[in-house]
């Protein structure tokens, strides 16, 4: 497995938010990661890349454990994490941002490189190359953020709410995007509240319900389970 | 009122201003960088500036020879102070971190009373000294030489902060610490290297300034106060409006002290920063 996620607990301060959570990527696979707001998804990617810190269990990416690593230690591992509501760097241009993105040595080598495959999948990005991050439209600012994460050549993308806001052309020219990065033998983890979008891109599914695991298995058992839409729909 | 004492007021206001300028600018980037204002930021003024003298009356050193060296012992403060102090501080409350930086300037200056006594102490002869005659006008070659090095660390510094991966990464983490973080940049470095640059540019503004200025315990305290007006008028965490702000109120006081009179010329300053807060509270350049 390429991640593996082992009983994981976090707690913000006293207020315990995830209980015993696990879940596996495998290397090229893609895995939706769902659950209505406030179940707990963000919380369990934050600690996956290191913005907050496990209280119990254990994250282990290629058989290295990251618990006791620092959070800038692990993008070089091949961790790749976009965060929900893209977050961009505002006052930089579209270029800087890329080329930020690839930080360690490895990606820093190839960032020329990485970032022209970017502007193939992103041509956009390309006519923006110099602009200010903050003048782009928010469809812009999530290519931008997806591009950043790519230009660490990372094994593992971890993408947080992409869809968010988009407009439904813009949402479609993603999809295929991620559909070009499986093909290319990324693994994806996709964190989403809209079940029928993410389970149709990916291959299994995880669903969490106030901090705990509450269904896991295939996309296609998923997408028309019962279980799934009491969880969702409260009915 | 003669053409040539007004020409004569708005260069020395500018040469001045630069000195201000470099003080601020360390400030800005602190607090630009992690919101940590630093309230110590004229003690580390007042300590480059005793040992700019220390160096030249133990060791024979020239200012500008010293220079390099003071900037570096500041640039190493500032590294001690982010692990010794501000990073344990981070996340305390508000009110913490206000006492963290103030209490540091306590004990600094009184440290530095304790140690060296209250006394004024000036260096006397150094190499850059007497004026300099530029036509009509008189210049002082302290505050010269002063000034003009003031605006190659500018220019050595919006090159190093724009041009360069170590300083765009130190801009990032200004925007947005936890994607910096994510992306593989080392952020507690770049906090650390923040202060490393900010109170080296101290270091270099304290160096140069007791070449022509008094050195005593209670120095930095007005510097800082400007400071932090340069700091606010040219907007939080941006170089260019540090510079500039701080260029404005060298000039305003000269220019204000000249036109109205000397001893006005603080109250002209602040009027100006009153009028920039209340039409532009972000400050002349600044983005929050």
């Amino acid at each position: 497995m390429l991640l593996e996620v082992e009983n994981l607990e976090v707690a913000y301060g006293d207020y315990q938010v995830v209980w015993g959570v696990s879940l596996a990527v495998a290397a090229g696979e893609s895995v939706a990661l769902l659950g209505p707001n406030g179940s707990g998804k963000s919380t369990v990617v934050n600690t996956i890349s290191g913005l907050l810190p496990a209280k119990a269990g254990d994250i282990r990416f290629n058989g290295v454990s990251l618990v006791d690593r620092p959070t800038h230690a692990r993008a070089p591992l091949g961790i790749a994490h976009v965060l929900e509501r893209r977050r961009v760097f505002p006052h930089l241009t579209v270029q800087q941002n890329l080329f930020l993105g690839a930080w360690h040595s490895a990606a820093r080598a190839a960032r020329g490189e990485t970032a022209q495959r970017i502007f193939g999948l992103f041509p956009r990005l390309l006519e923006r190359q110099n602009q200010l991050a903050r003048t782009l439209s928010g469809g812009e600012q999530q290519m931008l953020a997806i591009g950043r994460g790519l230009m660490a050549l990372p094994r593992l993308l971890m993408v947080d709410e992409p869809f968010l806001g988009l407009a439904p052309q813009v949402a479609q020219q993603l999809q295929s995007v991620f559909e070009t990065l499986k093909s290319e033998g990324m693994a994806i983890l996709f964190i989403e509240q809209n079940v029928r979008l993410a389970l149709s891109m990916a291959g299994r599914g995880y669903i969490l319900e106030g901090g705990r695991l509450a269904i896991a298995g295939p996309a296609a058992t998923l997408v028309d389970s019962p279980e799934v839409r009491r969880i969702f729909l409260g009915v | 009122m003669s053409r040539d004492l007004i020409l004569q007021a708005i260069i020395s206001g500018i040469l001045m201003g630069l000195i201000y300028a470099l003080v601020a600018v360390g400030l800005s980037l602190i607090f630009g960088l992690m919101e940590i204002v630093n309230f110590a930021h004229g003690e580390f003024l007042m300590l480059a500036m005793f040992a700019t003298f220390w160096l030249w009356a133990v060791f024979g050193l020239d200012p500008l020879i010293s220079l390099p060296l003071v900037a570096a012992m500041l640039a190493c403060g500032g590294i001690l102070v982010h692990f010794g102090i501000i990073r344990r501080l981070l996340s305390a409350p508000m009110l913490a971190q206000v006492c963290g930086t103030f209490g540091l300037a306590v004990a600094l200056r009184a440290g530095a009373q304790f140690l060296w006594t209250p006394d004024f102490r000036t260096i006397t002869s150094p190499m850059s000294a007497g004026r300099v005659e530029i036509g009509p006008v008189f210049i002082g070659q302290p505050q010269l030489v002063a000034g003009l090095i003031c605006l190659f660390a500018f220019a050595a510094l919006w090159a190093f902060i724009t041009r360069t991966d170590t300083g765009l990464a130190l801009q990032a983490t200004a925007q947005d610490r936890q994607a910096a973080a994510v992306m593989g940049i080392p952020t507690e470095r770049m906090w650390a290297l923040g202060w490393a640059i900010g109170l080296g540019c101290v270091g270099i503004a304290g160096c140069l300034l007791s070449t022509f200025y008094y050195i005593f315990p209670e120095v930095g305290v007005n510097f800082a106060l400007l400071a932090f007006v340069a700091v606010a008028l040219g907007g939080f965490g941006s170089i260019i409006g540090s510079l500039v702000a701080g260029v404005l109120i060298g000039l305003t006081e000269s220019l204000g002290g000249l036109l109205l009179d000397p001893s006005y010329k603080t109250l002209i300053v602040f009027g100006l920063y009153l009028g920039v807060v209340i039409v532009r509270p972000m400050g002349l350049f600044g983005r929050f």
